[in-house]
């Protein structure tokens, strides 16, 4: 059997733990720059936030309901999903982490009833943390997501252990919210009448090898009971990276455009040596308010090729910063830049040019120097000049809870 | 077998360790051999770490700081952080950190005559009583108290 637990409304859950006051209250958190919606309380749904809408669209509604807004605060989302994480690995020796808030458990071996266990899960993450979570349980993981699914609109359990409750859970699954069904599927089976997940396994497989591939057919198998998803252990390293981020105002200048895409750029070779990457290819992009009424949306986005792989700061830096100047254009008011970096290849096998110089071995020993002073000083102690010191693109994050877990001058007070 | 000194002349430079304030250091060029190993490398312990100490429970153990001096005859004074295991529960007479009629306390809980009362360690502070029509909610159990002293 697996288990899918999953946190309810994390991120908002996250804010609750340190704010028991909002508890049955509207509460919303906004995405990066405090534009659109991104985890909304029992109560913001019930009142109509929509996830992913720009907030002041909404802005009679959040001064007429009450409700409460919280700027996104990743470093306490993170570390409270880190103790989550590291809790249900005592209930399970396996467990895949598959997101931020959810996570696969391997329960072969159970010894108690599920219906028992689950509930501990349930009641120990709660209690523990302070962050409520659903759990599914089934036969396989497409199984146990359906489980979550119902459980969420339950009392936070659902375990499907039967065939008859098999069926039922099927049959009250629509087929776009069945895991592993894209929404371009969804909308081809919907058209040919296939509405729920249940209409789904009864698909003749050679029809769904032909038009969805083999991912359809082992989701059929999921559905039917015979598990051939396995969990996966290892989070595999990541194909590509980004850092994007809207200014927190409308900008023109190229300078100041500059610091803020070197920032992003650095943090991306940051999360490139984290996970023992190199990157080829670095994409930078840049465009101006899509939700304006007045200026003309402009989007514009550049690829760098790097002569040989690189993740030291200043490699993948300048890089950006060529394509930058490449898509830049005087007198537009820009909103948003970002890189991506793709083509990653391991650290320890650098493919190295035939005509060109290959990697700076000094600059390598310089970022490792960099970043050790910058893990134990506090992140940008250290930096290029190029990233500045003038915080004009710096995020809006007026309603930032404080970093109660990871930060000593900013833990919960608690009045004696 | 102890290894055999090395030859190398050893010369130490002092670099002018008066100009240095405070403890003066100064660098040593050449290579300095130890005649022995060290008796105690067998005996090599790893360091003491606090956090073992202070932190049992890791995924539930949260720091918080103080403010007020309604405790301070339970050696809890203004300024201190507590540890808090919310995974703990409560016996009589634990400390807690709690959440009542809208904001966050940290008081001793006991049991009167059957009822529950949050009970200050300061004669100045009354006690209060939990029950019903109080909102309370418990947050943890404080297992650690640090205090700074300089």
């Amino acid at each position: 059997m697996f288990a899918l637990v999953d946190a309810n409304n994390f991120y908002v859950s996250c804010e609750k733990v340190f704010a028991p006051w909002l508890e049955g209250k509207p509460v919303v958190v906004l995405s990066n720059n405090d534009g659109c919606v991104i985890s909304r309380s029992d109560e913001a749904k019930a009142l109509g936030f929509k996830m992913g809408e720009p907030v002041f669209r909404e802005k009679g509604l959040v001064e007429k309901s009450g409700t409460t807004l919280f700027s996104s605060n990743y470093t306490l989302y993170g570390d409270l999903s880190n103790r989550m994480m590291k809790l249900l690995g005592d209930f399970s020796p396996e467990v895949e982490v598959y997101s931020i808030d959810e996570a696969f458990l391997d329960l072969r071996g159970i010894k108690t009833s599920l219906q028992e266990y689950a509930l501990r899960i349930k009641d120990t993450i709660r209690k523990n943390i302070g962050i409520p979570v659903g759990v599914g349980i089934g036969k396989t993981k497409t199984l146990a997501k359906i489980a979550n699914h119902i459980a969420k609109k339950q009392n936070g359990i659902f375990i499907i252990d039967t065939e008859r409750l098999r069926d039922w859970a099927l049959r009250n699954t629509p087929v776009e919210e069945v895991w592993g069904i894209g929404r371009q599927y969804a909308k081809k089976l919907s058209s040919m009448g296939i509405r729920s997940a249940y209409d789904f396994t009864l698909l003749n497989s050679n029809w769904i090898r032909k038009n969805m591939s083999v991912v359809g057919l082992r989701t059929k198998e999921e559905l039917l009971g015979c598990s051939c998803i396995p969990l996966e252990m290892m989070m595999p390293a990541k194909k590509n990276i980004a850092t994007t981020r809207a200014f927190g105002k409308k900008l023109t200048d190229i300078r100041i455009i500059s610091e803020a895409l070197a920032t992003h750029a650095v943090r991306c070779a940051e999360k490139l040596r984290k996970q023992k990457s190199n990157a080829r290819f670095v994409t930078v992009f840049i465009h101006s308010d899509p939700f304006s009424a007045n200026e003309k949306y402009i989007y514009k986005t550049y690829t760098v090729t790097l002569p040989v792989a690189s993740n030291t700061n200043v490699d993948i830096v300048k890089a950006a910063l060529s394509g930058l100047r490449r898509i830049y254009q005087q007198g537009i008011l820009y909103k948003k830049t970002g890189v991506i970096v793709t083509e990653l290849s391991d650290e320890s096998c650098v493919q190295e040019n035939l005509f060109e110089e290959g990697n700076n071995p000094g600059l390598k020993k310089i970022t490792k120097v960099a970043d050790l002073i910058n893990r134990r000083f506090g992140r940008d102690k250290i930096k290029l000049a190029i990233q500045g010191n003038n915080k004009e693109w710096k995020l809006r994050q007026e309603k930032l809870s404080p970093r109660y877990t990871t930060c000593w001058n900013e833990l919960l007070k608690v009045k004696a | 077998m102890p290894r055999p000194a090395k030859k190398d002349n050893i010369t130490i430079r002092l670099l002018n360790p008066k100009k240095s304030s405070g403890n003066f250091s100064f660098p040593v060029e050449g290579f300095v051999a130890a005649g022995f190993p060290s008796p105690a490398g067998d005996y090599m312990d790893k360091e003491l770490d606090l956090k073992e100490l202070l932190v049992r429970n890791e995924s539930s153990t949260f720091f918080v700081q103080v403010c007020g001096n309604s405790m301070v005859d339970a050696g809890i004074n203004d300024g201190d952080i507590l540890v808090v295991d919310k995974s703990l529960d409560p016996r009589d007479d634990s400390i807690l950190v709690c959440f009542v009629d809208g904001e966050f306390t940290v008081k001793r809980v006991s049991k009167i005559d059957g009822a529950l009362y949050l009970i200050p360690a300061n004669p100045q502070f009354k006690p209060i009583k939990i029950d019903e029509s109080a909102d309370f909610r418990l947050w943890g159990v404080v297992t650690y108290m640090i205090h700074k002293f300089r």
